[in-house]
């Protein structure tokens, strides 16, 4: 070694330590990205929120959040279509939220993953719609909150139906038949989502069958399913379905945009809708499929629960309580300032006036005299295992009868490792 | 500031200072050296490769399902369930079609542009870098424009504009699957993406082979052009077209962003990592199923790979020119 590059050791020792530091800080850095926000009082929680479509909701959530006083609940806003792809990995590492929202679903009762509410939901229990409490009970237990009840049905113009001569549909046949009178050159008739697996459900329960029966086993593998089914492929491959649009079915973009004449999606567009189309827009409940079934509505919705395996179990209890429980004022606010949701609690529903006359109130109707709700023993796995039916039959030329045994093979191989 | 002059007279003192020093403060300097630079590098190595492989390949003998910390030991049952699993079989098919697209045609637009840009008088740097600036864009990114805007299905798509000027119907590239014209959508943005990457790779060997050789074939009666080409060019870059094609083959079994992105809830053109996230990340939360479908792809990319090297004569170093 040189004299002069010996001269350098000294430098070099300084950037060593500089640059350890460095690192050091980096990997600080790295971990204390929790999302969680610095300071406030009480503990810290983390909420999960899918990313809703409508302005103002995330802002909405995160100054419920604000006015808490007991802890500092930091919002992570899930944009994408895998909420529940994301929030199942993260339930299983140190950063998972503490209290998320989501569908009553038994597999995460049974993994131990959500916590039983009924404390918080006990003296209030007679206020929420029957069937709200329904489906979130497992053995007597309820284990979510519900927050907003969403029916989804078709909406469509009355305009274009009068110009095309076409009236409400209330059979598949009628409802494909009017598809095809209402396509033109620049608008097709119906856009049920681009994959389809949004009328996933109204589809069974339109042909008179069930996700599962009473005792859990699989109903939906009937001949008036797979019926629907093939008419479905007609339809798929007849031109007059909008398919590939930019939005998916969930987003009024499709309608309000002259891409489509009817289209597949929730109450919480309706505000969209009215405001682009004014007075131009009507729904009806997804069509009679077979000559036993019945027309159907999907009251979807969500739900908040509780992380049993957070480090603020009770902490979160308590903000779920408040928030969900208490604060009818931000419920309200939640279910119709933003999209239009029916609240569960009858309380609230009774005195929503935004949901009192014309479309919101029809939408209500329809919930009400149509809507199946959710099951909770209908799990993730079976809907994607009912989604891959819908893709290979639907989508691909498969064989109804084959895909439905093939599902329902999948879907015991569920019902059995969870109620064994 | 020092001048020339007090650096001279400064000199001799550090440099006595200095026999010592090392050795105290750096004792066994370059075993110190060593494990300072690697270290780094190394725990991050353990911590989020070796770990989670062995990891991975514990939880494939458990039932693992909506946990990471299974306790019911099931032997080789994952390992059964996955090679049993159709989808999964489909899957590996899905990867050969998809690399017997994307592997030769990247490397031969790659390999186009390079001729190309390297054979440029004047804008060179601007051309490279514009080929080679969608490397910088995210998958993700890149997967959703085609989605949206360049193949959606509606009249006004960037595609369907373009065949609605022949008078041709707006085709769903996405939701149809026959004809298949996902394969469209999925090779046509990966092929933006990493071309530009390989470009450079390929100007880089471009630029070493010598000129003396074009000279002396010229010299021999060798017309420019494909002759050349095909006889000093191509030979020349070998030992690069055998490192690309051994990263391409890498990078379209890694495949999982604009598949994921792409096609959805789709049954069809999923690649083994969308298959092993859908069993162990996405709705079926089954840990060890996904796991013993990853040792399995794990195995079969070794021996792949160490196929490939054998025919292609990946690392035989100099001769292999």
């Amino acid at each position: 070694m040189s004299a002069s590059s010996n001269m350098n050791w000294d430098r070099r020792n300084v950037l060593r330590a500089a640059m350890g530091l460095a690192a050091a800080g980096g990997l600080a850095a790295c971990g204390s990205n929790t999302g969680r926000g610095a300071g406030g009082s009480g503990d810290a929680l983390v909420q999960y929120f899918h990313a809703y479509g409508e302005a103002g909701v995330e802002q909405a959530v995160k100054r419920y959040a604000k006015a808490y006083k007991d802890a500092n609940v930091a919002t992570q806003w899930i944009t994408g279509n895998n909420y529940e792809q994301k929030l199942f990995a993260a339930l299983l590492t140190k950063n998972a939220p503490d209290v998320f929202e989501f569908h009553p679903q038994i597999q995460m009762v049974k993994s131990g993953q959500v916590a039983d509410l009924s404390d918080i939901i006990d003296p209030v229990k007679d206020d929420f719609n029957p069937a709200d409490i329904k489906s979130h009970t497992v053995d007597g237990k309820i284990y979510g909150v519900r927050m907003i009840d969403d029916p989804q049905f078709l909406f469509y113009r009355p305009s274009l139906f009068k110009k095309a001569g076409v009236q409400v549909p209330t059979t598949l046949e009628e409802l494909i038949e009017a598809a095809d009178k209402l396509t033109t050159s620049k608008v097709k008739g119906l856009f049920l989502g681009n994959d389809l697996t949004s009328i996933d459900r109204p589809l069974i329960w339109s042909a008179g069958a069930d996700t599962l029966t009473a005792d859990n086993k699989p109903a939906f593998n009937t001949d008036a399913v797979a019926d629907g089914l093939k008419q479905l492929r007609a339809l798929f491959t007849s031109g007059n379905l909008l398919l590939d649009a930019p939005a998916d079915s969930w987003d009024p973009s499709a309608l309000i945009q002259g891409l489509t004449a009817i289209q597949w999606c929730g109450m919480w567009a309706m505000p969209a809708m009215q405001k682009a189309l004014g007075d131009d827009i009507g729904i009806f409940p997804f069509p009679k499929v077979g000559s036993a079934g019945k027309q159907s509505v999907y009251n979807g919705g969500w739900s908040m629960f509780v992380n049993a395996k957070g480090k603020n179990v009770e902490a979160a209890k308590e903000y779920v309580k408040w928030l969900w429980i208490d604060q009818k004022k931000y419920q309200e606010d939640f279910a119709t300032s933003y999209g239009f949701h029916i609240p569960p609690r009858t309380s609230l529903a009774a005195s929503a006036t935004k949901l009192k006359s014309g479309l919101p109130a029809e939408g209500v109707k329809l919930f009400n005299e149509f809507g199946h709700f959710d099951n909770i023993g209908w799990t993730q796995a079976m809907i994607a295992a009912f989604w891959d039916v819908i893709a290979n039959t639907v989508r691909k030329n498969g064989d109804p009868k084959a895909a439905l045994d093939a599902c329902e093979k999948k879907v015991d191989a569920e019902l059995k490792k969870l109620f064994g | 500031m020092s001048t020339t002059t007090t650096r001279g007279v400064a000199q001799p003192a550090p440099a006595k200072v200095s026999k010592a020093r090392p050795r105290r403060g750096l004792g066994a300097s370059s075993t110190f050296n060593f494990w300072l630079f690697t270290g780094p590098f190394l725990i991050g190595l353990v911590i989020f490769v070796f770990v989670p492989i062995g990891w991975s390949i514990w939880l494939s003998f458990f039932e693992a399902r909506f946990t990471v910390t299974p306790s019911e030991f099931v032997g080789l049952d994952n390992y059964k369930q996955v090679l049993t699993d159709t989808n999964f079989r489909n899957s590996l098919v899905t990867f050969t079609v998809f690399a017997a697209f994307i592997v030769p045609a990247t490397w031969a637009m790659s390999l186009g542009l390079a001729l190309l840009v390297n054979r440029l008088r004047f804008m060179r740097a601007f051309f490279r870098s514009v080929f080679f600036l969608p490397t910088a864009v995210s998958y993700v990114a890149a997967a959703l424009i085609w989605k949206m805007s360049i193949f959606n299905g509606v009249r006004f798509g960037l595609a369907n504009t373009f065949l609605g000027w022949f008078g041709i119907d707006n085709i769903a590239w996405l939701a149809n699957p026959d004809p298949p014209w996902y394969w469209l959508v999925i090779v046509t943005v990966r092929l933006w993406l990493q071309s530009g990457f390989y470009m450079i790779l390929f100007i880089a060997a471009l630029q070493n082979i010598p000129r003396e050789l074009y000279e002396a074939a010229s010299i021999d009666g060798a017309k420019p052009g494909w002759q050349t080409f095909r006889h000093i060019t191509l030979p020349q870059l070998r030992a690069t077209s055998t490192a690309v094609i051994l990263l391409l083959l890498v990078a379209a079994y890694q495949a999982f962003d604009e598949f994921f992105n792409l096609l959805g809830k789709a049954t069809w053109g999923q690649p083994p990592l969308v298959e092993l996230y859908k069993m162990a990340l996405g709705q079926n939360q089954n840990y060890g199923a996904g796991s013993a479908g990853a040792v399995v792809l794990t195995l079969l990319i070794c021996v792949v790979t160490l196929f490939q090297g054998k025919i292609m004569g990946f690392g035989r170093g100099e001769e292999s020119k």
